[in-house]
């Protein structure tokens, strides 16, 4: 998980040698939520505020916003949840990544914890 | 609170929740494939938090007919029935199953939210009947799905348990324990309910190892929740309560309005109904939740979703929702979950699943 970074809203968000961040849930909030079955996505160019809202993942026992860890614009969704919410579940960091944004101020990231402070943070949560 | 399994669920890697104060299990492998396998092979279920309470006297039968909206006095022996009972105004003081072991002896299974508001009104209500608490006397577990009575068949020395009807019971063995076995269950499958000396915890295991060829899992509220939604049936607290009267919702075959007298038939009878409770399709990939708001075409306010879930059987987005008498199946509603507007069509019924068979 080096170079990952966290929100404390459980995001992940990794950044890509062209600068476009890809963004999901951590694997604590895909356990804690349970069976994924929808997912409703933003739409390729909308522009969100650090920790806006911007897309909705609904599980069968509840619904839970994400927030954007970083300002920027969407460049791309991951289209293929839409027929495969489940891949949230399965494959949190990989197949089930959410949305690719081009952030508008990368120096934001210093908001966000690093694995190690996450893994801290979610141990706090757990007691 | 905890119930004797508590353990055994933790063991066998239950995620627990707070359940009216109860530590149940929400899920163990996961609620969908829970709701699967319930639907396709057979799961076991610990509902022992639900309340159960003794009966017995010459005047029980009077008693629980004043209660019931159902007709008890249509019951014999080793049968049970459904019945709400309710409140002088018609709104529901809770849904129960009533078992006439004898025609002085009676068995009530409540939900575990309403435990001891049931036994205080049932007491104040049955003078002179004996009504006692057994809830910790027993486990309840239920055994649910196509495959239930291939599982019973070899947990119980009694030879006939496959010609129980829906609603019969026996009182019998299980794996040596006396036992009241039913054809009772609330998933929309074919099952059956257990009620055995709760010191006997180690019925839990047996069982699925006896049923380990049928591929039985344990299931827990999550998929409770799931396949009673499926199968149209309501949950107090969620879809009944004391501001609904059963007129309003799909409970009026249970109200047996010629019957002498019972708690709450004269404003039954009197009362105009403006709203009924009706199954929804969400159009849209989203899930409603008990409380989301329902608006009319018109833009108006018409009612509220009292359950909303995703089907893993039809693999849609569906619930129950309050709606206005003269809305009608096929009819267009928006759902408001978080602020936005979605589509949802009106179905003609609650029930979205109908197992095949009787």
């Amino acid at each position: 998980m080096e170079g990952t970074k966290f929100t404390k809203e459980h995001e992940w968000i990794t950044i890509s040698s062209e600068g476009l961040a890809m963004i999901g849930i951590s694997d604590f909030a895909q356990e804690q939520l349970g069976d994924i079955v929808s997912v409703e996505l933003p739409k390729v160019g909308s522009k969100f505020r650090q920790m806006q809202p911007m897309a909705i993942v609904d599980s069968v026992k509840a619904s839970s916003d994400i927030y954007s860890p970083l300002s920027g614009e969407v460049v791309q969704v991951n289209d293929e949840l839409s027929e495969h919410p489940e891949w949230i579940n399965e494959s949190p960091y990989e197949l089930g990544w959410i949305i690719k944004i081009k952030p508008s101020n990368i120096e934001e990231l210093d908001d966000l914890m690093t694995a190690g402070q996450y893994s801290e943070f979610v141990g706090e949560m757990e007691k | 609170m905890k119930t004797p399994l508590y353990d055994f669920h933790k063991s066998y890697g239950a995620k627990m929740v707070d359940f009216h104060g109860w530590e149940m299990p929400l899920q163990y492998s996961g609620i969908i494939d829970e709701h699967i396998n319930t639907r396709s092979a057979v799961s076991i279920f610990d509902v022992s938090h639900m309340g159960r309470f003794e009966v017995r006297g010459s005047s029980a039968l009077d008693c629980l007919q004043i209660l019931a909206t159902n007709d008890v006095a249509r019951l014999r022996d080793y049968t049970a029935l459904y019945s709400p009972i309710c409140y002088y105004d018609g709104g529901i003081v809770d849904d129960l199953i009533i078992y006439r072991i004898s025609k002085e002896k009676f068995l009530l299974v409540v939900n575990a939210s309403n435990r001891e508001k049931d036994l205080e009104w049932i007491i104040e209500h049955c003078g002179s009947a004996n009504v006692e608490n057994a809830s910790d006397k027993t486990l309840l577990l239920a055994v649910q799905g196509p495959l239930a009575a291939r599982v019973m068949e070899k947990v119980t020395t009694h030879k006939n348990l496959d010609r129980l009807k829906p609603f019969e019971f026996v009182i019998t063995d299980i794996f040596g324990a006396e036992s009241i076995i039913s054809r009772t269950g609330y998933t929309g499958e074919d099952g059956f309910e257990i009620f055995v000396d709760s010191t006997r915890t180690d019925i839990w295991d047996k069982l699925i190892e006896v049923a380990s060829k049928f591929k039985i899992k344990p299931a827990g509220l999550g998929a409770r929740d799931t396949l009673r939604i499926e199968a149209g049936l309501m949950l107090y607290g969620n879809d009944i309560d004391e501001n609904v009267t059963p007129f309003e919702v799909p409970l009026k075959w249970a109200v047996k309005v010629e019957k002498p007298d019972f708690i709450g038939k004269k404003a039954l009878t009197s009362r105009i109904i403006d709203r009924k409770l009706v199954g929804f399709e969400l159009l849209e990939k989203r899930i409603a939740r008990h409380g989301n708001e329902v608006f009319l075409k018109n833009g108006q306010r018409g009612g509220f979703v009292t359950s909303g879930t995703f089907s893993p059987t039809l693999k849609k987005s569906v619930g129950f929702c309050f709606v206005p008498t003269y809305i009608s199946p096929g009819e267009s509603v928006e759902l408001s979950i978080g602020g936005k507007l979605y589509g949802a069509k009106v179905k003609n019924s609650t029930r979205f699943y109908k197992r095949i068979g009787n």
